[in-house]
């Protein structure tokens, strides 16, 4: 082996690497990264972000900056969703789609164009500053995507990986208190995919109210060189505590949340991903987007399965590719399975035959030549509970 | 009664011609939260270094292989309520199942607790 391979085969460590030893961390390698899997215990850890509040470091992903006048139009090729009518603070959820339908990635994108205060003296008024669009991208698919954008984006916009900023996940229902009593009166107004920038003492953040658990909290997008200190600040309330990629991995699952490159892939398109949302009606119709001619033949055709939950019964989990039948027949796959905390049982995403994926539903899963009965169940399993406003 | 371990992180109590058969307090830390136990039905015949059992963690299934060949002869029903046992009392309460031991040569090459303890501390 070459110095070169090994310098490339070497797990990169995150800018929170020795606060997760410190903190009694399990890490092991994930998307190319040193990360925390587990501090106290995936069910603890899983339970204390449903009742309090979790601090999940997801530096891993990729944060992207997408700038210039034509940014919005630039996206819109190749994302289906309406980029151009996000308003400036908000945020929404989107893919990366390639040419045969399928999925290159999730993320979340959210408008950054900056507002310039006016100044009365030199006469000038507020308005807004250069158009910018924030990305946050999966950790193992950000260079794919990197190249992906530099390769399809016009040169007139910029794209620039920051990749000298952390991020930190605050999720739980008592994350705003906690947050609050760090930082005062700063998400007082913001709700669910709200995206603010804020100085924090020195300390340049971007907070959007949004996260991977189906609770209400936050991301924080932070330098990476005071990512620490956040951490410590955070983590210093009563009602917070370091949680690793284990709880969630299960957060997600009972929230019903897709995880790309398993419940989603190049493979699956978001009609039978059960994405439909992510393709705002005008844009399916207008198309113009990267894909949207196969996407658009599925949405008339229908797709010949879906992503569907389900509640297996018993204690045994069934995990990732377990076969899904119906008598003798195959019908579906799990794409994504695991012992529920919250409900205390088995869930599991899967594929299924559309006949088939109606909740209710009652199917087999095949988990080492057992049969588990198992029912179509509605999505989220455990309900969401952003903070939406009045 | 004399108690053995194996390099997979099983323990083997070893009374007369039965052996009883459990994870060691190390594996279980390493599986993490265990939901699930998947036990061999009794009769069925083991064979050393071959799938016995099935500990589920919250993350992952993990195989547990027989440490010695022979036959079950007792599983321990109450982890089927209960899996949890094997995380609050691993080589005692949380035992998986007991089985003859066909072959006592098998026996040799493995470790005694001090050897175990020295084995995990290398790791």
């Amino acid at each position: 082996m070459s110095d070169e391979n090994e310098i490339i085969d070497e797990m990169q460590t995150l800018p929170l690497d020795s606060w997760h030893r410190r903190k009694g961390a399990r890490m092991v390698p994930f998307a190319g990264y040193e990360m925390p899997i587990q501090y106290e215990g995936i069910v603890v850890e899983h339970n204390w972000t449903r009742d309090q509040a979790g601090l999940f470091d997801v530096s891993h992903m990729g944060q992207l900056m997408v700038t210039g006048e034509k940014a919005a139009e630039e996206l819109e090729k190749l994302l289906p969703g309406a980029i151009a009518s996000l308003k400036p603070g908000r945020t929404r959820y989107s893919l990366l789609m390639a040419e045969n339908g399928g999925i290159l990635d999730d993320l979340m994108v959210t408008n950054a164009t900056p507002w310039i205060e006016g100044d009365e003296e030199e006469g000038t008024e507020g308005h807004w500053g250069q158009v910018a669009y924030y990305l946050v991208v999966n950790g193992a698919m950000k260079w794919d995507d990197i190249a992906h954008l530099r390769e399809h984006l016009d040169d007139d916009v910029t794209l620039t990986h920051m990749d000298d900023r952390a991020l930190l996940a605050l999720q739980g229902p008592n994350a705003a208190t906690a947050l609050n009593r760090v930082m005062r009166n700063v998400i007082d107004d913001m709700v669910f995919m709200d995206s603010v920038v804020h100085d924090f003492g020195e300390w340049p953040l971007r907070i959007t109210r949004s996260g991977y658990t189906g609770e209400d909290g936050f991301e924080i997008s932070v330098p990476a060189e005071f990512a620490e200190s956040l951490a410590d600040r955070l983590c210093a309330e009563i009602e917070v505590r370091p949680i690793g990629l284990g709880a969630r991995d299960s957060l997600r699952l009972e929230a019903g949340l897709p995880l790309y490159g398993h419940d989603i892939t190049e493979d699956t398109d978001p009609v039978a991903a059960d994405l439909g949302f992510a393709l705002t009606k005008k844009r399916r119709e207008e198309g113009g987007w990267m894909g949207h001619e196969a996407v658009a033949k599925v949405l008339a055709n229908g797709p010949a399965q879906k992503r569907v939950g389900l509640q297996i019964e018993g204690r045994m989990p069934a995990r990732e590719g377990a076969l899904v039948y119906l008598g003798d027949k195959q019908v579906g796959r799990v794409t994504s399975g695991g012992f529920s905390p919250t409900l205390e049982r088995p869930i599991a995403m899967a594929y299924i035959d559309i006949a088939l994926a109606e909740e209710g539903a009652d199917l087999e899963v095949e988990v080492r030549k057992k049969r588990l009965p198992a029912k179509v169940a509605k999505m989220p399993f455990v309900p969401h509970r952003y903070h939406r406003g009045k | 009664m004399a108690r053995y371990f194996t390099d997979e992180h099983e323990w083997i109590d070893l009374e007369g011609e039965t052996a009883t058969v459990g994870i060691t307090d190390f594996a279980q830390g390493q599986l993490g939260d265990i939901v699930f136990v998947e036990l061999p039905d009794v009769g069925a015949v083991v064979e050393k270094g071959k799938d016995a059992a099935v500990v589920e963690s919250v993350k992952a299934a993990s195989d547990v292989y027989a440490p010695l060949s022979g036959e079950v002869v007792e599983v321990n029903e109450a982890l089927e309520d209960d899996p949890a046992l094997v995380n609050s009392s691993p080589e005692d309460d949380g035992w998986f199942f007991k089985m003859t031991v066909s072959d006592k040569a098998e026996l040799e090459g493995l470790m005694d607790d001090k050897a175990y303890k020295s084995f995990c501390d290398g790791l």
